[in-house]
């Protein structure tokens, strides 16, 4: 396989773990909070799903097992900052230092121990395309069922009642409140959605892109897509275009290989970061002044 | 009929130490019942946990060791934690400390530099100080969120020392471990007990509590920055300038983050080498917050957690834990200490129907 062909082959799948966990804190960001245990939620999303493979050999079961956990632990993340009103930033921590810490915990016994992934399926014509066809085009069932997620979270947030909803949410709860909104329900459904999706990308890491457990193989994508919904400027569409955008730079050296620079991987490494700064003076200045 | 949390207008001083105590307790109990779930023996786990560090005297003097990082630069977050300025990049500011610290013996390894040691802190103090600086810049110049912004430099940093240790600063001679060269004896902190490795890193630590304490307390600036914190409007008429909290706010944490980092390669590290990314940047946060941000309360956070480290490593082989179970630990004890601080500073009062 050429560089090329084995980065159209490779990049949606390292980019799908990015794109669901961000895409879960853009709408618990939409709501107006900020949810910073993601590579907690992950990790432990990450571990159950594998331990779950690993015994009944059921992706399903799995992903469905990480969902649920990660979503048990964003509740923690509630209670604390809706619950009791508790500082947001400490009660991310907390989760996500919790959550990394219950992922080695319970994948101790299991470390380097390996699973089967999932097949890559072969769509009739759309396989036959020449270069993109056998390598962009030939992905698992979860990539599609991503994209497909993707573009229904797109229109609801879009085109629909609930996101306007989850808009006025965010930009002026107590405006929300006073029209009859349900604030803190809708704030709610938002951290455990943001959960579901952590886990979902969890799962996606563990038994599928790389189907075996490693202590700390979540290495960083957490913290990759928090800032990735900075980069997308919480817009469904810029936050998928980032993704793929960082999932190909997470090839890292590969990448370089392939194109053929001579930058130091670390230098690659850290472009997700120094741009998502970046965005961050440029969109920050348009609403600037503090308090 | 209703549940409402009414928040008290200040929390009463019971609840400052209450809170903690309850919060420690909670842990305990959570951990125990993990710990027994996943079939380890927990009594043994909680034993190594909380109790061996402080069954002999080394085992205690590592316990100091490592509560001077996590003292030192939890003081220092938390005083912007008071002013609403959320540095989370203090692990970022710790590693730019030590590599700062580390560019002295990496290119004087003879160790034939005057002032070595007295230099290599300041390096690490300014490194430490302007990392965090370029956050409060942009906060202030552009209103990027310093949290993202500190967290990202983090990350970034991490990736700094990475090609720092696989690259121009690797040992020549290191069998290409990456590590940098073993420091001369000059560019080592003294150590405080004679048989031990807790160095004088510690008495750093004490002092910028005390300067915490002093500033916080009994100063106008501190009253400031509380001010800021606690209510940004009223701070805002007082005439107190905002962006001066973020740069102070950001700038001490960064200092005493910068000079922990020197501390650690020239303390037990004696090199540059990647375990010096061993997470005491977040651990302080946790620190700070569990200490209730409160200079005072914080030397007794620092030293719960520093224990609880060792008691963890203990734990690994008395219990057969994982290391993980110090990192579960930790979150059980932010989780519960934010849940019963906020619950106890709140009083619950139930609406009833208004008798006719």
């Amino acid at each position: 396989m050429s560089g090329l062909e084995f980065l159209l082959a490779g990049t949606l799948a390292a980019s799908l773990p990015l794109l669901l966990a961000a895409l879960g804190e853009m709408v618990v960001e939409k709501t107006g909070l900020l949810n910073l245990g993601l590579e907690g939620m992950m990790a432990i999303g990450a571990a159950i799903a594998f331990i779950c493979v690993f015994h009944t050999g059921s992706h399903m079961l799995g992903f469905a097992a990480a969902a649920l956990i990660s979503t048990v632990v964003a509740m923690l993340f509630a209670i604390l900052v809706i619950g009791v009103k508790a500082n947001e930033v400490a009660a991310g921590l907390a989760i996500g230092v919790l959550g990394l810490g219950l992922s080695a915990l319970f994948g101790k016994s299991y470390e380097s121990r390996t699973i089967s992934g999932l097949p890559k399926i072969d769509i009739p014509i759309l396989s036959d395309i020449p270069l993109i066809g056998p390598t962009l085009l030939t992905q698992d069932i979860v990539v599609w069922l991503a994209v497909l997620g993707t573009i229904v979270l797109w229109w609801v947030l879009n085109r629909t009642k609930l996101g306007l909803i989850i808009a006025a949410v965010g930009e002026n709860a107590d405006a929300a409140r006073s029209i009859g909104y349900p604030v803190v329900l809708i704030r709610l459904c938002a951290v455990a959605f943001g959960g579901a999706m952590c886990g979902l990308a969890g799962a996606y890491a563990s038994t599928v892109y790389t189907p075996l457990w490693a202590d700390g193989m979540i290495a960083g994508r957490g913290w990759i897509a928090l800032a990735l919904v900075v980069f997308g400027t919480w817009q469904t569409g810029r936050v998928a275009f980032g993704a793929l955008l960082f999932g190909i730079l997470s090839l890292g050296e590969l990448t370089a290989q392939a194109m053929g620079v001579g930058l130091p991987s670390q230098m690659l490494s850290s472009l997700p970061y120094l741009v998502t700064i970046l965005m961050l003076v440029v969109i920050s200045r348009r609403r600037s002044g503090l308090i | 009929m209703k549940l409402r949390l009414i928040r008290r207008d200040s929390a009463s001083r019971l609840a400052m130490f209450t809170a903690p105590v309850l919060a420690l307790a909670l842990a305990c109990l959570a951990s125990l019942i993990l710990f027994a779930a996943l079939g380890k023996d927990a009594g043994a786990a909680l034993h190594a946990l909380l109790l061996k560090p402080f069954l002999s005297w080394y085992s205690f003097s590592e316990v100091l060791l490592k509560m001077a990082p996590l003292l030192l630069i939890a003081q220092g977050l938390a005083i912007g934690f008071r002013a609403n300025v959320f540095n989370i990049g203090a692990e970022g500011q710790f590693i730019v400390g030590a590599l700062c610290a580390s560019a002295l013996p990496v290119y004087f390894p003879d160790g034939d530099f005057p002032m070595m040691l007295p230099a290599m802190i300041a390096f690490g103090a300014l490194g430490g100080t302007v990392y965090a600086l370029i956050a409060a810049a942009l906060r202030t110049r552009f209103g990027a969120s310093e949290i993202l912004v500190t967290l990202m430099m983090a990350l970034i940093a991490v990736q700094i020392l990475n090609y720092l240790l696989l690259g121009p600063w690797k040992d020549p001679r290191g069998f290409n471990f990456p590590q940098t060269v073993m420091f001369p004896d000059n560019a080592l902190l003294p150590i405080l007990f004679d048989g031990t490795r807790t160095n004088i890193s510690l008495i750093f630590a004490l002092l910028a509590s005390v300067f915490a304490y002093l500033m916080m307390q009994h100063h106008f600036r501190g009253y400031q920055l509380r001010t800021a914190g606690l209510a940004p409007r009223a701070a805002l008429y007082a005439g107190f300038s905002a962006p001066r909290m973020v740069w102070l706010g950001l700038g001490l944490g960064g200092l005493a983050a910068g000079i922990a980092g020197a501390s650690e390669v020239a303390g037990p590290l004696g090199q540059l080498q990647r375990s010096v990314t061993s997470g005491y940047g977040y651990a302080a946060i946790i620190v700070a917050y569990v200490g209730g941000l409160n200079p005072l309360g914080i030397i007794a956070s620092s030293f719960l957690i520093s224990v609880i480290y060792i008691g963890g490593d203990s734990a690994t082989v008395s219990a057969g834990l994982p290391v993980a179970a110090v990192e579960v630990f930790q979150g059980l004890l932010l989780f519960f200490y934010l849940l019963t601080f906020t619950l106890i500073r709140f009083r619950i009062e139930f609406d009833r129907k208004v008798p006719a």
